[in-house]
């Protein structure tokens, strides 16, 4: 049975380990998304720099993900639920990379937001934040539980993050076209907003991945990985 | 830059994930139907109501822990239980539609068909050409020397052993390597024209590099020949097959798409094993 240890001891250990290691990512990614977010709320850019810093330790984390999964690939030659365990968690590491990325760029941004006064529509920026981070939090706990029915049904969400997303390019034009002075400030948030919808683009990866783990089965794709495959006017 | 901690990552019990059950497929028509098919030795029952279609031209990897009933199935498909004391077989096996467990089938005639390969390599004390001739010879394959030149070299051809033993077919087969030697019994094998081949644990006694040589001949011969084999590796089964059959205490406990068993199998039971869980 897939729950039960294998009779080598030491490879059940070190898919513990695998797991493990990509729940503490994804810990650390869920981390940096809601202070970069806080950050920019509270124009705090000390925080922001903790956010820019606190990267690197995720970046370390992934790089110890994908040696060791080259490792187990060599040393046990997976099969069947194990071998989609650790590729999945491969992939779903190079998601929690990415969207620490994408925190810490939201955080950089946010110092240089810092510099000129407040502009633009924080509290729509805090709506679609919210509803990222939300969705980050239930696929990783989809993701720590092994439930594929969670993860399936979180790639709806996707959608709604998206709609949010349009909407708030849409209010940061008008701000723009209203005042041109808050060009630069509000195309900083436009990329945010941006970043944040991303985010949400990963979160949905990892529900797939977490899937395929879980069922052997590939979801049909959406447009999760490929902005480019959309109309442009329907998504931004 | 100060020093900076972030808040402590959200500690999360991971879980193993749970199987779902997917449908069987099926490859290409078969050569072989196994209908119903039980053995016993003497009152101990090895396999119990076996179904399976062995597809033409491709090979069917056999798969399971040692005593479940794999290389029983195997000796099925050319009656060689028929040698063991006290075994009894019931069920249907059709090769072209025509069951080969009729009290009434020339069993002789049906091994020439079926060709067998086994776990160690057991070239007769002859010399390589004669290990060759001698199926074709007691078969009346041949019209003449000419005509059993002919098929020795294509067969040892065919078991991609010509070039090493061409300019010495007179010395004994027993003299050639391990590898050789199961090569050599490949090609005694085909040599009779067979249409069927059966491998027992080929390249068990093999080293890598002779076992990748096999694996490669496996994947020439199944142009021609539908092979059926049992293996103990499951990368063997992985690299050579296009079907895999598990069983367990002599039942058949899934088959499927090769692809789709290694990655993604329907059963618990076959998870269990290609894992390292079980067996």
């Amino acid at each position: 049975m897939p729950t039960d240890a294998h009779i080598v001891k030491s490879y059940t250990a070190e898919i513990e380990h695998l797991t493990t290691m990509i729940a503490e990512m994804g810990g650390y990614a869920e981390t940096a998304v809601a202070e970069a977010v806080q950050a920019l709320r509270r124009r705090d850019s000390a925080r922001a720099a903790q956010v820019i810093e606190g990267d690197r330790r995720i970046d370390a984390l992934e790089e110890q993900v994908s040696a060791y999964v080259v490792r187990m690939l060599a040393l046990r030659q997976p099969m069947a639920a194990d071998l989609r365990t650790i590729v999945a968690g491969l992939k779903i590491a190079g998601d929690l990379e990415r969207i620490g990325d994408y925190a810490k760029n939201i955080a950089k941004r946010t110092i240089i937001l810092n510099k000129s006064p407040a502009t633009g529509p924080i509290a729509g920026i805090s709506h679609l934040s919210k509803m990222v981070e939300v969705m980050l939090h239930e696929v990783l706990n989809a993701y720590t539980a092994g439930d594929a029915k969670a993860a399936e049904q979180l790639r709806a969400r996707d959608d709604e993050v998206d709609d949010a997303h349009t909407g708030l390019f849409r209010e940061l034009l008008t701000y723009m076209m209203e005042d041109p002075r808050t060009i630069t400030p509000c195309t900083h948030l436009i990329i945010i907003a941006k970043n944040l919808e991303r985010i949400g683009d990963h979160s949905t990866n990892i529900a797939e991945n977490l899937v395929f783990q879980v069922r052997g089965e590939r979801l049909t794709d959406r447009h999760a990985d490929d902005p480019d495959s959309e109309d442009p006017q329907a998504r931004l | 830059m100060a020093e900076i901690e972030l808040a402590a990552p959200m500690v999360r019990q991971s879980a193993a994930p749970s199987m779902q059950v997917p449908k069987a497929e099926h490859l290409g028509s078969p050569k072989i139907v196994a209908h119903d098919v039980r053995v016993f030795y003497g009152e101990k029952q090895a396999l119990f109501d076996i179904n399976l279609d062995i597809p033409e031209n491709q090979v069917t990897a056999l798969i399971g822990p040692s005593g479940c009933g794999k290389s029983t199935f195997l000796r099925c498909m050319n009656r060689m239980n028929d040698v063991i004391d006290g075994c009894r077989t019931e069920g249907q096996i059709l090769m072209d539609g025509h069951d080969i467990l009729a009290p009434a089938e020339d069993v002789v005639h049906l091994r020439q068909k079926v060709g067998m390969v086994f776990q160690k390599p057991n070239p007769f004390p002859k010399s390589i050409f004669d290990n060759i001739a001698f199926g074709p010879r007691i078969h009346g394959l041949a019209q003449g020397r000419a005509d059993l030149d002919e098929i020795v070299e294509t067969s040892l051809q065919r078991a991609g052993l010509w070039d090493e033993v061409k300019d010495r077919l007179d010395q004994p087969g027993t003299g050639l390597s391990g590898g050789q030697q199961q090569r050599l019994c490949i090609a005694r094998a085909i040599a009779v024209n067979p249409e069927v081949l059966l491998m027992d644990e080929p390249c068990s006694a093999l080293d890598p590099i002779a076992t990748a040589r096999i694996e490669e001949l496996i994947d020439e011969l199944r142009e021609k020949y539908t092979i059926v084999i049992v293996t103990h590796s499951m990368q063997q089964a992985a690299r050579v097959s296009q079907q895999t059959a598990f069983f367990h205490l002599g039942v058949l406990v899934e088959v499927d798409q090769t692809e789709k068993i290694f990655t993604n199998p329907s059963d618990d039971r076959t998870n269990g094993y290609i894992t390292g869980r079980f067996g």
